[in-house]
């Protein structure tokens, strides 16, 4: 695999851009591999690359139902963020950011990785100093995190309304590391970068069963016929229930609707992403000039990758009680992606009760921000057999030992988180 | 938007209702054991297709409707009030 470079640009464009070859291979299955990872989204395609690079294993497969990243690597708002409050969750999305900075040098890929800030808005005492705890967990564990006055928002986003009636800014918690990313290339970069070190990606290749015999994992049937492996790692996020009902296993997951929006193309407005706190609701600007947008979870359970109408009401609502001129642009596209929630709001990196099955899911709203780290820690749960310290604690027993991650403090129900 | 027939109050938008999960967990002896709470509290069935879950019907009579729905087409087959059972789905029309 050739690096792209200008200099390689140059020597394409001499010869009119003929000699671009595909990014990625696309063999045949085998009939056996080392390690089997079902689903070519974000997750499972990071997974087999840092299995490559980091652990040095190319007997690896990636498989997917469909062609890669068209599940919810590509339906997300984009963003990129590591401000969260607890030491578990904050120490595991700061290092997935730090893979963040470093992801396109690494994959020879342009992610379009934008450091624009996120800036979260609070209007209230109370939720101020909700704020600044969060903040002080963030800096506890040397994250960057600044807590901004209502001053200090105005400068960076002028474009909000300070003086809604009901929900007047009173300041925001800025992560200036934070930002957004392009979610297709990531797909794609690292599709690009895995098969360059020998993964096999098999598109169009569905998995119908999990074979096992004596309680371990022998391998997955396909619509493309059997195939053999020693381990074999579960990353179909939106699916998580059907794919683990395969090996047996019910888990703590339900899959729900989360809807995102684009409006037409405007001149640059907002130059960071920006979080409504008296609701939920986040807003960026895209290199195009469209705004994306998003808001809560439709609420019941469903795989219909469209949402409904009142959830899309609730959302528009919420962006012109923050950016009033919304209510002046019109929505050029909406859709949605099929979460797996868990009841606590926090993902699943880990051993399974079946041997050699492993399973990465329950991304909840996070799966974006999540990928290089989830990839990370998943290729090491995979190659040693045993979690990196990064994701000790995202396991199935959790909820059943009482040491649930609940972040918001909302659990156990799945459509609260 | 989904069409919901409150057995009490007649067909009503979505907006009316707020969603309570799985009607098809029930609580446990109170002697059966952490496994089978944890099952209760945490563990779903999330099936792709047929599902009997709760609304409630916080806009309207504030009764608990059990609904039978489905989670990839969005159709509503059959509502019933909380006591009285939900006629199981026919296979056939179960999508995939």
């Amino acid at each position: 695999m050739k690096d792209y470079s200008v200099w390689r640009l140059l020597e394409e464009g001499m010869r009119g851009h003929q000699g671009w070859p595909r990014a990625w291979r696309e063999p045949a299955p085998r009939p056996a591999y080392d390690i089997v990872i079902i689903g070519g989204g974000g997750h499972g395609l990071a997974s087999a690359y840092y299995l490559a690079r980091v652990h040095g294993l190319t007997d690896v497969a990636v498989i997917e139902k469909g062609p890669i990243g068209l599940g919810n690597v590509g339906r997300n708002t984009t963003i990129v963020r590591s401000n969260y409050l607890y030491p578990e969750n904050n120490r595991f999305y700061e290092k997935s950011l730090q893979l963040w900075e470093g992801l396109e040098q690494d994959l020879n890929f342009n992610v379009m990785m934008s450091q624009r800030g996120v800036l979260n808005l609070f209007h209230s005492d109370s939720q101020r100093d909700a704020f600044a705890r969060r903040g002080n967990s963030m800096r506890l564990n040397g994250i960057d995190a600044e807590l901004l006055d209502r001053e200090g928002v105005r400068a960076m986003a002028p474009v909000l309304d300070f003086d809604n009636a009901r929900f007047p800014i009173h300041g925001g918690l800025l992560q200036r590391r934070g930002g957004t990313a392009r979610h297709d290339a990531v797909a794609w970069g690292f599709a690009r970068a895995a098969s360059g070190r020998g993964v096999d990606i098999i598109q169009h290749c569905e998995v119908t069963g999990i074979r096992r015999e004596g309680g371990r994992v022998t391998g997955v049937e396909t619509t493309r016929g059997f195939i053999g492996a020693r381990k074999v790692g579960i990353a179909v996020a939106g699916h998580t229930s059907q794919v683990a009902a395969m090996a047996g296993l019910s888990l703590p997951v339900e899959s729900h609707l989360l809807q995102a929006f684009v409006s037409e193309a405007v001149k640059p407005l907002l130059d960071c992403v920006v979080t409504f706190g008296a609701g939920h609701f986040y807003i960026s600007q895209s290199d195009k000039g469209g705004l994306v947008f998003g808001g809560n979870l439709d609420g019941y359970n469903s795989y219909a990758q469209r949402g409904t109408l009142p959830v899309a009401e609730e959302v528009m609502a919420e962006g012109i009680a923050v950016v009033p001129a919304l209510s002046r642009l019109r929505v050029l596209r909406q859709w949605a992606g099929i979460m797996d929630m868990t009841p606590d709001g926090s993902p699943l990196i880990c051993k399974t009760p079946v041997e050699g099955l492993f399973l990465n899911g329950g991304w909840c709203y996070g799966g974006f921000k999540a990928i290089p780290g989830s990839g990370w820690c998943f290729a090491h749960t995979l190659a040693t057999g045993e979690p990196h310290e990064l994701n000790a604690a995202f396991t199935l027993d959790r909820f059943r030992n009482g040491r649930a991650l609940d972040e918001k403090g909302a659990g156990p129900a799945w459509w609260a988180q | 938007m989904h069409q919901i027939d409150c057995p009490w109050c007649g067909v009503r938008d979505e907006a009316e209702f707020k969603y309570r999960g799985d009607a098809t967990v029930t609580r446990p002896a109170a002697g059966a054991g952490a496994d089978a709470f944890h099952d209760y509290v945490h563990t779903r069935a999330n099936p792709k297709g047929w599902h009997a879950e709760w609304w409630h019907h916080t806009g309207g009579c504030r009764q608990l409707v059990k609904v039978l729905r489905n989670t990839l087409t969005h159709e509503i087959r059959q509502t019933a009030r909380a006591a009285e059972p939900l006629a199981a789905p026919s296979p056939e029309t179960t999508p995939t």
